[in-house]
């Protein structure tokens, strides 16, 4: 598993690893996960053997061989962070990586599975979006810049080694973003905003997905095999202003010229930091059909949209204006 | 003496002037006697202009002399002046003053004195008038709550418990929208705005509602005109207010990226018109509404007006007939009137991006005002469906059919709209 830094990817590495611990010897069982990163992590992996690697560089290709991977999950595909990895670098991370690390597992013939952690961001956002996004459908306004562009090009790379190693099951998850406190998604920085700007006259709907749905799906298209892409979100949606108002927090509409410079600096001055691919999202929105995750893949969501948003209210500090609607 | 000169205004003695025009006879009245008496004193003592020029200034002021007034006070003053020496200035220049003094002030004492009583009378009035001879508060009281009760209904208290209810819902955020976007309460308040402007201003006529199904899927399609999207609203308003199904039209995608209309439009349960839109809410048994004629039908110029234009690329009619339900051919009289569009400014309409700039009769000539639409009289006719249920959903595939069917939709709407502007009649009485 790649990009154990992160927090997720921990996350996820553990479970696995938990499931190594409790019943290896099912059939499509786990043995043992190796979590790889250019920098330890900070949380505890528990039974995941770390390996530092830099998958932008051949070193991968040697882990694959000498650790004998059979299955490789992708999660190192994220969006800029402050702090970590700036714009550039989290491209060099997100694309680079994802072509070296794709080059080592054509080399390695034990490799028989890849599972790649890609975002819904691949649909961008647009005014032409159609109400919600099929595996089927690709970006209507184009994707241009930033994480979702980065994500475009992993998954036409993952394409491409699709056609080269037609005997590895490859299934891409695209999930929505996750709201929880641990993990450092762009919107859930976001929404931990004293308050919101947004764009005046534009009130997007946005989709979450539950750590625990993704913590599943993940599990299940590592020990079943699930080819084919599939789209992670909790069911429904919920507008921005809806979820503002949920919040307690005050918004402020800004024009939408200028808007995605006003909502970085409103953010820094709040001490936490917006990617910059986000003002796009918070202008038209984005919402997927999860029915091939139901219907193909064979997991129903257990939480719904607005399910997820009532766990992070929980988690959050109230806004304040939070006294107004209090039941 | 240069000292007095220099001093501008009479020194805050009443009646004295400011030197250069003499004080009027009225503000002298006012000051009373001894001023009077002190003025031509005054007079006499500055006196060193020599004769001649004293009769210029005399003669010069008795010219331009229109106001009746000072040209009576000069008279005397000038006179006193070249007439009388130094010491004997003041007994004598009172005596020829005092008549015409006399009968001016005993004019505007008069006149005073009746402006003094019609204010007087004026502010006894006011004064009584907040309490008016004998309606007691209780009953004003007991008036007020009477009306608010006929107006509130008799279950006003539930009424009112509702209302802040659903306000704190509102304002709590616990409310549901679809996965479109459509949020029903903002539904019901734009419809009971539009009502009025539907019922009064419009005087819509809905004819053939039974010809849209009580339940599962159908698509609307209707004729577009009128510069703004009035008759998607109206359409909407019509089958909400008849069969309580939510109508959901299928917009441009023009309409969604613009700010407030787009945001507005998504939550009264519009969405892009585009294949998957169009059969996931067929599908799922939703009513849906096409204008295939689109910007073509809309922004004709008002001598086209109910000429059907090419009715897209037959797109509807294949997610009709993928989804197997019936298209509903809907004809709209009275949107063309609403806003004649008479001319076009397509370069500035290029630099907003928009499809056409229109210009009527009175937009942008009385600028905000010529956007108040035109009251033209509505007929909304829902025609008899077009069954797809026959044809096999693989049909959706067949061009040839597909063009049959837009051109029988197309057809029927064309025809219906003849007969209903026959209807009509005047197109605003």
């Amino acid at each position: 598993m790649t990009g154990v830094a992160r927090r997720f990817a921990s996350k996820a590495a553990r479970h696995l690893a938990d499931l190594a611990d409790s019943g290896s010897d099912r059939p499509g069982g786990i043995t043992r996960v190796i979590g790889v990163d250019t920098v330890v992590p900070d949380a505890d992996l528990g039974g995941v053997k770390f390996v530092r690697a830099d998958i932008r560089t051949p070193v991968i290709g040697k882990v694959i061989a000498v650790e004998d991977v059979d299955t490789v999950v992708h999660l190192d595909v994220n969006p800029p962070a402050r702090g970590r990895l700036g714009g550039t670098s989290a491209k060099e991370l997100n694309v680079i990586g994802t072509m070296q690390l794709l080059a080592a597992c054509q080399r390695a013939s034990t490799v028989t599975k890849l599972v790649l952690g890609s975002s819904t961001a691949v649909y961008g956002t647009s005014p032409r979006d159609p109400a919600l996004f099929q595996e089927s459908m690709a970006a209507r306004g184009g994707v241009r810049t930033g994480f979702p562009k980065d994500a475009v090009e992993v998954e036409s790379y993952t394409r491409g080694f699709a056609r080269r190693r037609p005997d590895v099951i490859i299934t891409t998850l695209r999930a929505a973003q996750a709201l929880d406190l641990d993990l450092e998604m762009p919107l859930s920085m976001y929404l931990r905003n004293p308050v919101l700007p947004v764009v005046a006259g534009y009130d997007p709907r946005l989709q979450f997905a539950h750590v625990e749905d993704l913590l599943n799906v993940l599990e299940q298209a590592v020990t079943h095999d699930r080819p084919g892409t599939f789209n992670i979100a909790g069911d429904g949606v919920l507008m921005l202003s809806q979820a503002a108002r949920r919040l307690g927090r005050p918004i402020i509409p800004l024009p939408s010229l200028g808007y995605a410079s006003a909502l970085t600096r409103i953010a820094r001055a709040g001490g936490s930091d917006i990617p910059p691919d986000l003002h796009r999202l918070l202008k038209y929105g984005r919402a997927v059909d999860t029915s091939a995750l139901r219907e193909i893949f064979g997991y129903e969501p257990k939480y719904s949209t607005a399910e997820v948003f009532e766990q992070f209210r929980q988690q959050v500090r109230p806004g304040i204006l939070a006294g107004i609607g209090e039941r | 003496m240069v000292d007095e000169r220099k001093q501008i205004g009479s020194g805050g003695q009443a009646g004295r002037g400011n030197r250069k025009v003499s004080p009027s006879s009225a503000a002298r009245s006012l000051a009373g006697p001894t001023a009077a008496a002190k003025r031509p004193q005054a007079a006499a003592k500055k006196q060193a202009a020599p004769a001649k020029k004293t009769a210029a200034k005399k003669s010069g002021v008795q010219k331009s002399g229109a106001k009746a007034s000072p040209a009576k006070k000069t008279a005397p003053k000038a006179s006193s002046k070249v007439d009388e020496p130094k010491d004997q200035a003041p007994p004598q220049a009172e005596q020829p003053k005092r008549p015409h003094l006399r009968a001016v002030t005993d004019d505007d004492a008069a006149a005073a004195a009746a402006a003094a009583a019609q204010e007087a009378e004026r502010r006894t009035r006011s004064a009584t008038a907040p309490i008016p001879a004998g309606i007691p508060l209780d009953d004003i009281v007991a008036a007020l709550l009477g009306a608010f009760q006929r107006v509130m209904g008799s279950d006003w208290e539930t009424r009112l418990a509702t209302l802040l209810h659903t306000i704190r819902r509102r304002l709590s955020g616990e409310y549901e929208v679809d996965e479109f976007g459509l949020d029903p309460a903002i539904v019901t308040v734009l419809e009971n705005a539009f009502e009025p402007i539907a019922e009064k201003w419009f005087r819509l006529e809905v004819r053939g509602i039974e010809n849209i199904p009580t339940d599962g899927g159908a698509l609307l399609v209707a004729n577009h005109s009128g510069t703004v999207p009035i008759d998607g609203l109206m359409t909407g308003y019509a089958v909400h207010k008849y069969t309580h199904r939510h109508l959901r039209p299928l917009g441009a995608d023009l309409v969604f990226s613009m700010p407030f209309v787009g945001q507005i439009a998504r939550k009264m349960g519009a969405t892009l018109a585009c294949t998957e839109d169009a059969e996931r809410l067929l599908t799922t048994g939703e009513l849906a509404a096409v204008w295939p004629e689109g910007f073509k039908g809309i922004g004709k110029p008002f001598t086209e007006r109910y000429k059907l234009q090419r009715f897209g690329r037959g797109g509807f009619v294949s997610s009709a007939m993928r989804a197997q339900v019936p298209i509903v051919p809907v004809s709209i009289v009275g949107a063309e009137e609403i806003y004649p569009l008479v001319g076009n400014v397509p370069s500035l309409a290029r630099l907003l991006g928009l499809p056409y700039l229109p210009i009527t009769p009175f937009f942008p000539l009385l600028g905000p005002l010529g956007m108040i639409p035109l009251p033209s009289k509505w007929i909304i006719e829902f025609g008899e469906p077009v069954r797809t249920d026959a044809y096999e959903p693989e049909a959706a595939d067949d061009p040839m059919l597909l063009f049959n069917v837009t051109d029988q939709v197309r057809e029927t709407i064309q025809q219906t709209l003849y007969r209903l502007l026959v209807d009509r009649g005047n197109a605003f009485f």
